[in-house]
């Protein structure tokens, strides 16, 4: 592990003052991601400038009912705070759905969505990984890929994003809030992860040495009825192989309101637009269900061993749905 | 001689105590390798090959030797010369380290960077650019590889057993069971990583290390660098784990021997947990065929079991799965073979019940599907086939008590209510089974030596190269020495983990208790002979005490021979979403009779840990080979899943008493038998609740997901 200078900054200005300039500087959440990574070699910085200290660590309620949560909130304090249990239920259910207690006492708001991929290649240096080594190819493509990508990846990198908190805020049209020397910005969540292409270690669309200062969920009613329901291997302590964040408002058997969102199957998390459109409109039932997803996976493309999740999707669309109206009546 | 007046006092053996060290090890007291502090020590950081087959071309060691605290970087060009044949069991190559520039897998040892500080020494091992010449690798096990071949006659291997005629018994049956069954490599990464500190005090060579047996490694470290036995001490006070792990294969302690002899300080080398993966021997997958022949009524007539596993190109080690189907079912007829090929992997080794724990997932899966095939409950038909003498070896049992365990854990299960048919319970979204399995375990004794000594002060010190993996085998041992000497526990001292107290079995096959024991009780019979042959009484013992010794050795190769087994019956209750393809236990239930059970406590912490394993083996562990680099693709623990504890329902663990002096101490041993079984009762369970066979393991999402696919 290189040796690193440690700065703590006291506000954002100063954090992102800190960090600009210095292309070998990282900031520092929780550092439950990042610590690892430099642990194991897959990152180097020169100096780390911590940001958990920072006053970005609450939720303010705008008068139209949106929130905003602070950049380094922890983990923990976000799923256990009455305005997002009780208005979206599901940002809390999949924010303790990830990690342990201990991890989500430290890991941040901010942190939790630029987490890394858990691709076993990204992490053993001995292996080519385009994201870790542009250009050096992708051990995953035809490799162990249990885990991976059925939707929207490129020959060049197949992994997923392995974020479960980032999954309700692609349902919910999360917006991050960011700052860089030039002035704040705000950036779609829908727009924050690139497409992979032929740059899969370029992930987001964060400006060099920007600062994620919070995350907005506008106002959604329908959010106030919404699940987050993750498929693993073990029943705790491991990422999802299949997720997915669903709200839905049905009136006398129509539904006028739909929010899905699919984990563990992209390098984004996967706003279910498709699907979405397939329901609108038309009759909550288990058949229309299924229809959307099949509308959605449509553009799945399995790879040699994990064609399981279609239908592990499929079926979790279904049920979810199917629960949600049931929870309704 | 007058004995002092003894409180009246109640068998220190059967009834529970905690932990002697129990206190030092939650307090931080108890030190393990790792952590010692040594004057002078220096630290060694393994470098361990990234190819899978080849030679290596160079090591580049300029730069690193430069580098700060660098001390020197061994490789084979430099590197001290062992002595060939040295092995705990019969000659074993992978203790040869840094002899050649030979690489035989991803993860060998290619060079050990010593240095002063840890931190250095793995700067310098990361630093540190070795070039290779690759050449074609083969790490693709396939139950049809055509490179597989008999094993080679060792003290290990099970032989091929040809007994009755199977062809005309399978052409006699009413019914054939012939099913493949398969179990992926597994891992054991005990929490305390492989360490040794090593240095030259004296003329002696010192080793503080974490084994299994500080006896039989000293044996080979002295045969492995041509010194006299008496030369070499090892020690071992507390180890954090070993599973089978800590005792055949040795990379930390030999390099640390290697580089403090040529260094002349002290070293310490540490397995890093990725290293454990490929150096200290694993569980091979294995891929098992069951043929089970039976009349109408489930009455077997005929037993095979073919078992194939991979090894390594450096040392055979197989699987010897047909371990399980040689001693539990009777039959007219047995057809049993174990088979293995030589790939470009890591060596495979002992891990907890080796052979016992896949062999009886495959033979307790196809009892159940004979059960099925049959119409018979699965619990009838073990009764139906429970043998008179061992079934292969012809022999009396010392004793067998299989079918009480699969009684008592009927009734406590409530197994009578069970509905036969599969995939009709429903609770919510999730499918409900249960399933039964029964276990074995074979109860065997090493020769041993022990030494007690009356002290002075009344007191009394026991000496035996033991080892306490944590398995509570000190506190068991003063149970013993106590009921042995007729004092009470508190009066004992227990000394282990010393290879100056001379020949002891091993922490392994679950042989160390039973045989310590039997060598405690004889010393402490000589010693009171002792005691009672003295002039004076126990007040005027000289200031050194009075020691006996015993040695067992003779006393065991004098017993007439015996078929010896621990016997169980694990029930498993699951819960299996079919949308999801989740399955969780719900609840598990062990039975087992082990002969005598020496300190309650601890013996059911063995079961339960075992029991835990077994679900974990059944839904979660599998070591993933990545055929473009020979490597593992899960080769951490992040990747490598065991079950986490929102997993592990409530297990209970119980035993019925069983009375058997073929071990005179009355032990059978009990640290392996609880993972036997536990894999086939769960994947029992599945089919109960959906009707869907699992035989390839882990019972994943994946699998369920698509019917039970390979
Ligand atoms: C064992 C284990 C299990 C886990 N299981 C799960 C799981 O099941 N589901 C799941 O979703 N996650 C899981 N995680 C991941 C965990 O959620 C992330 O590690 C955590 O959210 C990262 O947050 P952090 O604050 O610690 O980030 P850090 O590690 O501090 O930082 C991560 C990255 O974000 C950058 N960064 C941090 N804060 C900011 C900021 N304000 N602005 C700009 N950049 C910033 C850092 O520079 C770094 O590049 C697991 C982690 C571990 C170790
Ligand atoms: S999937 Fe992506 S992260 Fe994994 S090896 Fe390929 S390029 Fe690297």
């Amino acid at each position: 592990m290189r040796e690193f200078d440690y700065r703590r900054a006291a506000d954002a200005h100063e954090a992102v003052a800190l960090l600009s300039g210095e292309p070998e500087a990282r900031f520092l959440g929780g550092g439950t991601n990042l610590v690892d990574l430099m642990k194991t070699g897959v990152e180097n910085p020169a100096l780390l400038v911590d940001v958990r200290g920072l006053p970005l660590d609450r939720i303010e309620v705008a008068g139209d009912g949106a929130l905003t949560i602070g950049a380094t909130m922890t983990n923990s304090d976000l799923a256990a705070h009455p305005e997002v249990r009780h208005r979206y239920p599901a940002l809390a259910e999949a924010v303790l759905a990830g990690a342990s207690g201990q991890l989500r006492n430290m890991a941040t708001v901010g942190g939790n969505l630029l987490q890394r991929t858990r691709c076993g290649y990204f992490t053993d240096l001995s292996r080519p990984c385009n994201k870790r080594e542009p250009g050096s190819g992708c051990s995953a493509l035809n490799g162990e890929h249990h885990n991976h990508a059925i939707l929207g990846w490129s020959e060049h990198c197949v992994a997923t994003n392995p974020s479960d908190m980032a999954v309700a805020l692609a349902a919910f049209d999360a917006v991050v809030r960011v700052l860089t020397p030039e002035g704040s910005a705000e950036i779609p969540l829908a727009d924050f992860y690139l497409p992979v292409g032929d740059t899969p270690h370029r992930e987001t669309a964060l400006p060099d040495g920007a600062l994620i200062t919070g995350v907005t969920l506008p106002a959604a009613p329908v959010a106030a009825r919404s699940r987050y329901r993750k498929v693993r291997e073990r029943a705790s302590y491991a990422f999802a192989n299949g997720s997915i964040a669903a709200a839905l408002h049905v009136e006398d058997g129509t539904v006028r309101d739909v929010r899905i969102a699919f984990g563990a199957v992209a390098s984004r998390p996967w706003r279910a637009r498709e699907a979405e459109r397939a329901l609108i409109g038309g009759p909550a039932t288990p058949e229309a269900f299924a229809a959307a997803a099949d509308a959605e996976l449509a553009a799945a493309r399995p790879l040699a061993h994990n064609g399981y999740k279609v239908p592990l999707i499929r079926n979790l669309v279904v049920s979810t749905l199917t629960e949600l109206q049931e929870a309704a009546r | 001689m007058t004995t002092p007046a003894a409180p009246p006092r109640t068998s220190a053996t059967g009834t529970p105590h905690t932990r002697r060290e129990g206190r030092a090890k939650v307090t931080g007291e108890a030190r393990y390798t790792g952590d010692i502090p040594f004057a002078e020590l220096a630290h060694g950081w393994l470098v361990t090959s990234t190819v899978a087959r080849g030679r290596i071309r160079s090591v580049d060691t300029d730069t690193v030797l430069a580098m700060p605290g660098v001390l020197a970087v061994l490789h084979p060009g430099n590197a001290l010369r062992l002595t060939p044949g040295a092995g705990l069991m019969g000659p074993d190559a992978n203790l040869q380290l840094l002899q050649d520039d030979r690489v035989p897998h991803v993860g060998w040892p290619v060079a050990l960077v010593v240095a002063e500080t840890q931190e250095q020494a793995r700067a310098g091992a990361d630093a540190l650019v070795i070039t290779y010449d690759e050449e074609p690798y083969d790490t693709a096990f396939r139950a049809d590889h055509p490179g597989l071949r008999p094993t080679a006659p060792s003290p290990l291997a099970m032989p091929d057993v040809d007994q009755g005629d199977p062809d005309a018994e399978l052409a006699a049956s009413a019914v054939v069971v012939d099913r493949e069954y398969t179990t992926p490599e597994e891992f054991h990464n005990a929490m305390e990583p492989h360490a040794a500190m090593a240095r030259w005090e004296n003329g002696r060579l010192e080793v503080v290390d974490s084994n299994q047996g500080s006896y039989a490694v000293a044996q080979v470290l002295a045969a492995l660098f041509s010194l006299d036995a008496d030369t070499v001490r090892v020690r071992s006070e507390h180890v954090g784990g070993g599973f089978g792990s800590k005792g055949l294969r040795l990379p930390h302690t030999v390099l640390a021997v290697m580089a403090t002899t040529i260094l002349h300080r002290p070293v310490r080398v540490v397995l890093t947990r990725r290293q454990m993966f490929s150096l200290v021997g694993h569980r091979p997958a294995t891929a098992q065929r069951v043929r089970l022949g039976a009349d109408a009524d489930g009455r077997l007539r005929v037993v095979e079991h073919e078992t194939a596993s991979p090894t390594s190109t450096v040392h055979e080690f197989a699987e010897q799965s047909t371990r399980h189907s040689r001693t539990l079912y009777a039959a007219d007829a047995f057809r049993l073979r174990t088979r293995v090929v030589p790939l470009d992997v890591p060596t495979p080794g002992f891990m907890r019940a080796p052979g016992w724990a896949p062999g009886s997932f495959a033979v307790e899966s196809a009892m159940d599907e004979l059960a099925a095939e049959v119409g018979v409950d699965p619990i009838a038909l073990r009764l139906r086939n429970e043998p008179e003498t061992g079934p292969v070896s012809g022999l009396p049992f010392s004793s067998r008590n299989l079918v009480a365990c699969l009684e008592e854990g009927a009734r406590r299960f409530g197994w009578a209510d069970r509905d036969p048919r599969p995939g009709v319970r429903r609770d919510g979204r999730w499918l409900l089974g249960t399933g039964v399995a029964a276990a074995a375990h074979s109860a065997g004794v090493g020769a041993s030596t022990a030494a007690i000594t009356a002290e002075a002060d009344g007191t009394y010190t026991v000496r035996v190269t033991a080892a306490d993996i944590g398995t509570g085998a000190r506190t068991a041992l003063g149970q013993i020495a106590a009921d042995a000497l007729e004092v009470s526990p508190e009066s004992v001292r227990i000394r282990i983990a010393d290879s100056d107290f001379g020949l002891a079995w091993l922490a392994g096959g679950s042989m160390g208790t039973a045989s310590w024991a039997w060598a405690i009780n004889e010393a402490a019979v000589a010693l009171r002979k002792k005691l009672a042959d003295l002039p004076g009484d126990m007040a005027d013992l000289p200031p050194e005490g009075v020691t006996a010794h015993a040695d067992t050795t003779e006393l065991l190769a004098a017993r007439e021979q015996r078929e010896s087994h621990g016997y169980g019956a694990q029930f498993a209750e699951v819960a299996v979403d079919p949308a999801s393809g989740e399955v969780r236990v719900r609840r598990m239930l062990g039975i087992f009779a082990v002969g005598r059970v020496v300190n309650p406590l601890t013996a059911r912490n063995q079961f339960i840990g075992g029991m835990t394993w077994g679900l974990s083996m059944a839904l979660h562990e599998e070591g993933v080979r990545d055929d473009a680099s020979g490597g593992l693709a899960n080769g951490d623990l992040a990747g490598y899943h065991v079950a986490a504890n929102a997993d592990v329902p409530l297990i209970e663990a119980d035993w019925i008493d069983e009375h058997d002096t073929y071990n005179p101490s009355g032990i059978k041993g009990l640290g392996e038998i609880g993972i036997v079984g536990g894999a086939a009762a769960v994947a029992n369970a599945v089919w109960h609740a959906t009707g869907v066979r699992h035989r390839h393991l882990p019972i994943s999402l994946e699998r369920v997901l698509s019917g039970g696919r390979r």
